[in-house]
């Protein structure tokens, strides 16, 4: 794996790495391989880069694979200022901000919530926090559809119901499995004598959470927020369901301008909104890049 | 979820006299009321709710009288069995869910095993695979219809090439649509894998590898039988993680198909939605109430013998 001969140990062992040739058909299969899935993955982002830079008679008339003769910026501006949803025409704009309305607080929330779960389960356990914990695992397979219309009933109930607050609180329910998850396994892979050292110094429960491992788990915060923040600016149904008409995230004013059927169908400028609705959760992913990996992977192999 | 992931429950350090049990750890059990809440109520007490409302008649708002006049029984239940559409929908799911997760999890296996090979460009090759991770289903559903449109995509692309007579029209086509969906959401999901199975290798002890070889085994065998058994719980969490979303697939479908063309991409899910919030209350949330038992059949054996497994030990 990695390489051995820096070890001193290994030093008096017969067996070193053994040499590998430069291009030995093994190298360009793995490089074939690679190369051809990298096409697969890359083709759809680039078409639709392409596409969202031509005019409409250039999309009409060309292939979709060719780049663009002429660029224009045309397309962007249309999708963000007045791409029409049905009866709107105020362009993407307005589900941007709503989505970062909705995204910002469900992100914070859930977070605080999770995190405080797993730092309960993984060091305060107590009579039946394994119960819940099971429970809450269990229940991240329910269906959605189970339990949408009890959740509308009780967002109804307090008031909430199609407004933001609605669409926050659900974020929040949803979330909480993988994130109790995520930070439970988190702070139980913390030495214990930590915990043990701060508990014989008197700190208590809130105490040792700030003080200790609230700022040795910045790592794990991260990843939370990568993963909230992209799987809630992503969601459809619940922003579809909860936040009522006015409220409508990006995704589902995206979806209503794509799909909407009236009229031509301009493909640069479907194809320039779903580049920016994606460019939150894209810049995020490419930005934290390795954070990100590092992060899954984390989650993962302690999970 | 695995062997490592013990709970490090810490109930030693009351050396003296322990207080009252129900005091013990408070801050605790307050600061988890949320989870509690959410359990009880949310997990519990809604998909009771759930599966008590699918044996009324609730049209528009649920009935008044679930254990009355107007309980209905199974009524529901055998509507559904007998509407074309849900049988579509869930013949859709059976073949879209299996196929999915075996292409996600051998290409995403493979991806990894290739991306360990002490390869250059590396993180180039990561960020690629991964990036389709980031975006939503309802981005990856647009694009993938427009690659897949025969007058506008792949199809027309070739074609002007000069191959005029080749044909990818499998999104137009009945038969082959829910194939079309495969393509898409393994597109978006594999780099998840092969993110979570590349970790797994990682972290393998060299010790492994230098024994293999010492012992003259290949490479290839030495990941068939060490490497694959020895990643069983990455695998689980992996598995798990898809799983759960492959059953939830929605906003694809809409975006992607809209369960077109006419009723040949229906999935359960669009199909509770469609009763839930339009029509038949009772006849969404019986659909729902067969998807859970669907997933419970799948998840309550597995989730017994990990916690079972790892409480006995």
């Amino acid at each position: 794996m990695s390489a051995v001969a820096l070890n001193p140990a290994e030093a008096v062992e017969p067996s070193g790495p053994k040499p590998r040739r430069r291009f030995a058909p093994a190298t360009i299969m793995v490089y074939g391989v690679l190369i051809v899935a990298a096409v697969y993955y890359l083709i759809p982002l680039y078409v639709m880069v392409m596409t969202s830079l031509k005019g409409l008679e250039e999309v009409r008339l060309g292939n979709i694979f060719a780049p663009p003769l002429e660029v224009t910026l045309q397309p962007w501006v249309k999708a963000w200022t007045s791409a029409c949803t049905g009866l709107y025409c105020e362009g993407l704009q307005v589900g941007f901000w709503k989505s970062v309305r909705i995204t910002v607080p469900s992100v914070i929330v859930s977070i605080a919530v999770g995190s405080v779960n797993g730092y309960a389960l993984a060091n305060w356990r107590f009579k039946g926090s394994e119960f819940f914990f099971t429970i809450l695992l269990v229940g991240s397979f329910i269906p959605y559809q189970v339990l949408l219309f009890p959740l509308v009933l009780m967002t109804s109930a307090i008031g909430i119901y199609s407004t933001i607050w609605a669409v926050i609180v659900v974020h929040t329910i949803f979330g909480m499995p993988v994130l109790t998850l995520l930070f439970r396994n988190y702070f139980a892979s913390l030495p214990i004598e930590l915990f043990k050292a701060a508990r014989v110094d008197g700190a208590g429960f809130w105490g040792i959470f700030f003080r200790i491992m609230l700022p040795m788990s910045l790592p794990i915060f991260t990843v939370a927020i990568i993963l909230q923040v992209t799987g809630i600016w992503n969601d459809y149904l619940f922003g579809l369901v909860f936040a009522g008409q006015p409220n409508y995230p990006m995704t589902v004013q995206l979806n209503n301008i794509v799909n909407s059927i009236q009229g031509v169908r301009e493909y640069n400028v479907n194809m320039a909104a779903t580049l920016l609705t994606g460019l939150v959760p894209l810049t995020i992913y490419f930005v934290s890049g390795r954070l990100f990996v590092r992060g899954i992977a984390a989650g993962a192999v302690k999970g | 979820m695995t062997d490592m992931a013990k709970p490090v429950a810490f109930e030693a350090v009351d050396v003296e006299r322990p207080p009252l049990r129900i005091f013990r750890h408070a801050a605790a059990k307050i600061a988890t009321t949320p989870m509690m809440l959410t359990v009880i109520f949310v997990f519990i007490g809604g998909t009771i709710w759930t599966m008590v409302y699918s044996l009324t008649a609730s049209r528009v708002l649920p009935a008044r009288d679930p254990f009355g006049k107007d309980f209905v029984g199974l009524v529901q239940y055998v509507r559904l069995f007998q509407s074309e559409r849900w049988l579509i929908s869930v013949k859709n799911l059976g073949i879209f869910g299996p196929l999915t997760l075996l292409f996600m999890f051998v290409v995403g296996f493979l991806l990894a095993v290739f991306m360990d090979q002490k390869i250059r460009f590396e993180n180039t090759f990561r960020t690629i695979f991964l990036y389709p991770f980031a975006l939503s289903f309802v981005i990856t559903g647009l694009v993938w219809q427009w690659m897949l449109n025969p007058a506008f995509g792949l199809q027309k692309s070739v074609r002007d090439v000069g191959w005029t007579s080749f044909s990818f029209d499998w999104i137009a086509n009945r038969q082959l649509v829910v194939y079309t969906l495969v393509i898409a959401a393994v597109w978006q999901g594999t780099g998840l894998v092969m993110a979570l199975m590349l970790a797994g290798l990682r972290g393998i002890d060299d010790e492994i590898w230098r024994a293999s070889r010492v012992d003259g085994i290949p490479r290839w065998k030495t990941y068939l039988y060490i490497v694959i058994p020895m990643l069983r719980p990455v695998v689980v969490t992996a598995l798990v993680i898809v799983a759960a979303g492959i059953v939830r697939t929605y906003d694809l479908v809409v975006a992607m198909t809209g369960g077109g063309p006419g009723l040949s991409s229906q999935f359960p899910t669009l199909y509770v939605y469609e009763f839930m919030f339009v029509s038949n209350l009772s006849q969404g949330l019986a659909a729902s109430t067969v998807m859970l038992i669907t997933v419970a059949i799948i998840v309550v054996p597995w989730a017994f013998f990990e916690f079972g497994r790892r409480r006995t030990r």
